[in-house]
């Protein structure tokens, strides 16, 4: 176990720069979830935290250790690959046991390990096949097995659940958290998922374009992004971003409808802005504002619509049964202590 | 369902008794295979059958000879050169084999790295197989000469290392080296090439996720280079055996067998006695004697070569 400092870090394949100065402290034992859309830079710093891929600048600290010229075999880090990369020519059994076998373990004390770690990841029956008599789940599952035979310093999984099957994956989501648990393994953690990040995640690190847009425990995140791009992509559904200026009675949207907003600083009013409304903070309130109904999705628990405000779609949960159709009009009002607003031009918080 | 399915019409085309047999299967299989089988007949099967006839009869060159049993094998078995011939070709075989493998392995996993030039050294290492036969013989005549040996010169003249120009083909051993390493030298680039196309199949990912189970190079290539190459191995190494084995240009147009009969291999030995010396008879007895052994080589590879559980394709677990 070790804790993890990234600090700086770049990266450039050729000319083309992928991650621009990262920084990220990781904790020992702490578990850290990447995020961020595709193609932003997740594998590429999970990469150079294992030492697949040199560092263009900065330095990665695992421990008290600077790293940046370590072998990967030295690092003492298990990693699970975004494509699996298991051994085609070694059984289930032997994928999970050839790094102890390397190491030289005792017979013994590989078989109670693999046999454990399939027991976690439902692959007893599977020991004796090989990869390519697996289906793209069953891979997964062995390639997590490989890393958690291990006991090492940093756990690094790449989309570890993105093919499993949704009762597969919450299983598998406590299993991991379990273990996490027990092991306290420093974990880094990339997943699209967000239930998975908002529920695993110690810490959750929303990347865009090779760089880090916020960092934080996940419900703070949630509660106050810190821009544009972190309120849009935490939470689903995503949160209702409403383009308009800030008035001295509220915020006026576009379309010229008033919205009431919460506390701002004094000074802003008459800036250009955006509001945001997470679609469970928006209620029924017949002296609220009208909006069109636009789709209806009662989803038992909860109702989830769709509606037209000032030329503008929002998405709101209702907590309650909403009998109104589609063309009706509800009046709907926001809850003002946990409105967004941002600033138009640097998309920072206000 | 049933509705749907009569209410379509089938159009039933005139059948005539050709259009019946051309959907016959196995009919047809037979049909294709007819021209391929015939070329094969003719060209390969009537050759080798006249050449294992030949073997148990006493032909001359223009007369036509009796058949005699196995006369001309226990003849052989008393000649002291078809003795050194089989085992010429054994030590031949086997040491260009080991040699070819050996280097042309170093020189896949060599190019297979990032290298500057990459591709020029790609082009270059298959010069010696493009070269005809003949021309590198050629060559290596002139590298293995008495008097204008390169190797002498460097060795003699440059280095200082010996006193006497070496006679690379004037005695037994010495020839017997100098035509392994000739044939050594033209084989690589096939085998190089062959393992390089091998090597570039495995997913880089392999070594990485070995890499950090704490693999160090040797147990990289033990485990991940070695295992997943060895089916091309198989194949290309059943393939070097049988070229090596049969060898004839190199060493006819280097030695001639000589000097006296010590560097003959099966091959050349079967030629000199049975078209210069006109024994037809006893030339194609010796070129018979390497059918077992080419039988063995096969059987060897096919098993060796029997695909393993792990590789893709047909189900054999
Ligand atoms: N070898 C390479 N050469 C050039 N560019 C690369 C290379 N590898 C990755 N990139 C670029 O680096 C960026 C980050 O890639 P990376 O694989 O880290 O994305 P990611 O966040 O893991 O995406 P995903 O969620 O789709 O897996 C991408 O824009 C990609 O095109
Ligand atoms: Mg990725």
């Amino acid at each position: 176990m070790a804790s993890v400092q990234i600090a700086d870090v770049r990266k450039a394949y050729g000319s083309t720069q992928v991650i621009h100065g990262v920084d990220i402290d990781i904790n020992d034992g702490e578990f850290v979830i990447l995020v961020g859309p595709s193609g932003c830079g997740k594998s590429t710093l999970l990469r150079m935290i294992a030492g697949l891929e040199n560092i263009s600048g900065g330095e990665i600290r695992i421990g008290p250790r600077v790293v940046n010229d370590v072998p990967p075999k030295e690092r003492d880090i298990a990693m699970v690959f975004q494509n699996y990369a298991l051994y085609p020519h070694m059984t289930v059994a032997d994928n999970m046991a050839f790094s102890m076998k390397l190491r030289k373990a005792p017979k013994a004390e590989i078989d109670e390990r693999v046999n454990k770690a399939a027991g976690i990841l439902g692959l007893d029956k599977l020991l004796d096949r090989y990869p390519r008599q697996l289906s793209g789940g069953q891979r997964q599952r062995v390639a997590m097995g490989r890393a958690i035979v291990r006991d090492p310093q940093v756990f690094l999984f790449d989309e570890p659940l993105s093919n499993l099957d949704a009762k597969l994956r919450v299983q598998m989501r406590t299993e991991i958290k379990e273990l996490h648990q027990r092991l306290k393994t420093t974990t880094v953690y990339v997943t699209h998922d967000q239930i998975e990040a908002m529920t695993m995640a110690d810490k959750i690190v929303v990347m865009h374009d090779g760089i880090v847009e916020q960092m934080g425990a996940p419900l703070d995140l949630y509660d106050n992004p810190a821009n544009l791009f972190v309120a849009a992509f935490i939470g689903s559904p995503s949160m209702n971003l409403l383009k308009g200026t800030i008035r001295a009675n509220g915020f006026e949207t576009e379309g010229g409808v008033i919205w009431p907003v919460g506390k701002h600083p004094a000074d802003s009013n008459d800036r250009a802005a955006v509001l945001g409304i997470r679609p469970e903070h928006l209620m029924l309130d017949p002296s609220g504002l009208s909006a069109e109904v636009v789709v209806i999705e009662p989803m038992g628990s909860e109702t989830q619509v769709v509606v037209r405000c000032g030329g503008q779609d929002l998405t709101c949960i209702f907590r309650e049964r909403i009998t109104a159709k589609p063309g009706e009009t509800i009046k709907i009002r926001p809850d003002t202590s946990v409105t967004h607003l941002f600033d138009a031009a640097t998309s920072k918080r206000i | 369902m049933t509705i749907a399915a009569e209410a379509r019409t089938t159009h039933h085309l005139p059948q005539n008794w050709l259009v019946r047999l051309l959907d016959n299967k196995s009919f047809l299989i037979f049909l294709c295979l007819l021209p391929a089988a015939a070329l094969l007949l003719i060209f390969l099967t009537y050759p080798l059958g006249l050449g294992i006839w030949l073997a148990f009869t006493d032909t001359k060159i223009g007369r036509s000879g009796h058949f005699i049993g196995f006369e001309n094998f226990t003849s052989l078995m008393q000649d002291r050169v078809f003795i050194t011939s089989v085992w010429n070709t054994l030590l031949y075989t086997g040491v260009a084999t080991v040699g070819k493998f050996a280097l042309g392995l170093w020189l896949a996993l060599l190019l297979n790295n990032h290298l500057p030039f990459k591709s020029l050294l790609r082009a270059l290492i298959l010069v010696p197989w493009i070269v005809p036969t003949v021309l590198s013989a050629i060559a290596f005549w002139w590298i293995y000469d008495p008097q204008f040996s390169i190797i002498s010169y460097v060795l003699v003249d440059v280095l200082g290392w010996r006193t006497t120009y070496i006679d690379f083909l004037g005695e037994p051993w010495a020839a017997r080296w100098s035509l392994i390493a000739a044939n050594t030298w033209r084989g690589i680039p096939f085998v190089a090439i062959s393992l390089l196309a091998g090597l570039q199949t495995i997913s880089p990912a392999l070594y990485e996720a070995a890499m950090l189970d704490g693999a160090n190079a040797w147990q990289r290539f033990r485990h991940v280079t070695f295992p997943m190459l060895m089916p091309i191995l198989a194949v290309v190494l059943t393939f070097s055996v049988l070229f090596t084995f049969t060898d004839f240009q190199l060493v006819y147009a280097i030695t001639r067998g000589g000097p006296i009969n010590s560097t003959h291999l099966m091959a050349t030995l079967a030629f000199q006695r049975g078209i210069p010396g006109g024994q037809l008879g006893e030339g194609a007895a010796i070129a018979v004697a390497m059918i077992p052994f080419l039988v063995l080589a096969t059987l060897f590879s096919y098993y060796a070569l029997a695909r393993r559980k792990w590789q893709q394709g047909e189900d054999n677990d």
